[in-house]
């Protein structure tokens, strides 16, 4: 009797399937106790990384509901690759179409700006731009100079008060009444979690995008002030180049 | 393929890095003289873990243990893992490699457990296959590590011990025995711990493994222990230890200590016991 790893592998995932011809105890027994270790190896492990993953949606959502939710993603959306770190990227897309999950609208956004997290904290390391260096440009050029961007950046956009959620569930304290887009940045090995206002976060995607800067400030309006934007991407060294 | 010329890790005891020591580590690492890593842990771009290990590894020769290349499964192996495997240890230049008879990936699913393999001879020739591909793209002799074992398949029709044997003979692989594990499946499967070590090539070995285990029992009554890296090693595996280096000779002892972590203080009397065990070789 045969036992194939597609038999095995449908088995481990539906915990109502016995378990698959031709495994047994030392005595030639169908061993289907001794299956469930690897059937609960996988289920646990894999709901255990999710919420290693997402600590704040597990909050959020509670406990109970997590998991059982984890159940439900970790056999739709089984790893894809042995590199653990970054499982759980269907995470977002899959809250939203998860009808148990509809009550907490602003769940979907905290799971991308969790991934964002640690896409940042593995990021590569690369040498900030020296913090007077946009003083060097001559002015008339300004409009026409484009950014690069450490690739520990990330930005995401929220109409909800993402940040104060994120901070309030991480560090404590009140949620903000406004909509907060989120940047993650990484200024040294720990990631940063900084608000926005909708301005400064509609400036930023362009300028991410590799906008000039002339365009990319009329995203802002009438009357931007770019100065506080350009001193916290400089003070998250989330800038690695000025190119004129 | 084993080249007296290559570094290989020194016969003393290693322990399985946690970031949550690095400090404990840098500043006194006890009898520890060597570490080592899950490689799919440091398969990131950058940032701490990478810089962590690029400090460690200035102090302490490497160990670089894979836990995610399904070794054991029917499909190709996975050419990007492969690749990341090449990269990490072309940049840490680790003095082993090492990874699982076992398979955890089916049609690109990864199902992030170390699972079973009857052990045929198309098993053999799988694996073998596999083995011949790792160790031609990283350059290297690679070790081949004994599961914990639950169940067993009706169709095998080789013991463990002379299916190793027959993969350490057509690729030259060396191999890594885990004494718990061998410990966990003479349990579960009913058979002398002692026998299997009496059966089994060691030779081969470039390095032992030494953890924990949780205690269960089947739906007859029969015990069932679970590898679990999450505990003490117990008595039975010390003496198992005991029992095997002194048909072997010394060996690079590692404790792996994967869930619960306990503090550096516990891994480092841990140590002292594998470091006694190695006394007697002085």
């Amino acid at each position: 009797m045969i036992t194939t790893q597609s038999d095995f592998r449908a088995a481990l995932l539906d915990p109502s399937s016995p378990a698959p011809d031709g495994v047994q105890n030392p005595d030639g027994v169908p061993a289907t106790k001794r299956f469930d270790v690897y059937r609960n190896n996988v289920a646990v492990s894999l709901t255990d990384a999710l919420e290693t993953a997402f600590p704040v949606v597990n909050k959020l959502a509670g406990t109970d509901f997590f998991r059982a939710m984890a159940g439900v993603y970790l056999r739709a959306h089984p790893p894809t690759s042995p590199v653990m770190m970054f499982y759980g990227e269907d995470m977002p897309d899959f809250l939203a179409g998860f009808g148990p999950a509809q009550s907490v609208p602003y769940l979907q956004e905290m799971a991308r700006l969790e991934l964002a997290l640690r896409h940042s904290y593995h990021a590569a390391d690369v040498t900030p731009i020296e913090p007077d260096a946009l003083a060097k440009i001559a002015p008339d050029t300004l409009p026409n100079v484009t950014f690069g961007f450490a690739p520990s950046v990330h930005l995401i956009a929220s109409n909800f008060p993402l940040h104060s959620i994120w901070w309030a569930n991480t560090h404590g304290g009140d949620i903000a009444k406004v909509a907060q887009p989120t940047l993650i940045t990484r200024p040294d090995f720990d990631p940063a979690v900084d608000a926005l206002t909708r301005k400064q976060a509609a400036v930023l995607a362009a300028l991410i995008n590799g906008d000039p800067l002339g365009k990319a400030l009329q995203n802002g309006g009438a009357g931007f002030d770019l100065g506080p934007l350009l001193g916290l991407l400089l003070s998250r060294n989330a800038l690695i180049s000025i190119n004129t | 393929m084993l080249d007296a010329t290559k570094p290989s890790l020194p016969y003393t005891p290693g322990v399985g890095y946690k970031a949550q020591h690095f400090n404990d580590i840098m500043q006194d690492a006890g009898p520890v003289g060597w570490l080592e890593v899950h490689a799919e842990n440091y398969m990131g771009m950058g940032g701490r873990p990478l810089a962590q290990l690029r400090h460690l590894s200035e102090k302490f020769p490497f160990s670089v243990h894979g836990v995610g290349l399904s070794i054991g499964g029917i499909g190709r192996l996975d050419a990007d893992h492969l690749t990341r495997l090449k990269t990490l240890c072309d940049w840490l230049k680790p003095a082993s490699f090492s990874e699982h008879l076992a398979w955890s990936t089916h049609e690109s699913a990864f199902l992030n457990d170390l699972l079973p393999l009857p052990y045929t001879s198309a098993t053999v020739k799988r694996v073998a296959d596999h083995i011949d591909e790792v160790q031609s793209t990283l350059g290297r002799q690679m070790l081949l590590e004994n599961p914990s074992s639950y169940l067993a398949f009706a169709e095998s029709d080789m013991s463990e011990t002379d299916f190793l044997a027959e993969v350490v003979a057509r690729t030259g692989c060396g191999l890594l025995l885990d004494v718990n594990n061998v410990f966990v499946s003479a349990t579960n499967l009913g058979y002398s711990p002692q026998s299997y070590i009496d059966a089994y090539p060691l030779d081969a070995v470039r390095e032992i493994h030494l953890g924990g285990h949780d205690e269960d029992e089947d739906e007859t009554g029969a015990p069932l222990l679970i590898d679990s890296h999450g505990a003490e090693v117990v008595d039975p595996v010390w003496a198992l230890l005991d029992y095997t280096l002194a048909k072997s000779g010394p060996k690079p002892l590692l404790i792996e200590w994967d869930t619960d972590v306990p503090e550096w203080a516990v891994l480092v009397e841990e140590t002292k016991r594998a470091d006694t065990a190695l006394s007697v070789f002085a």
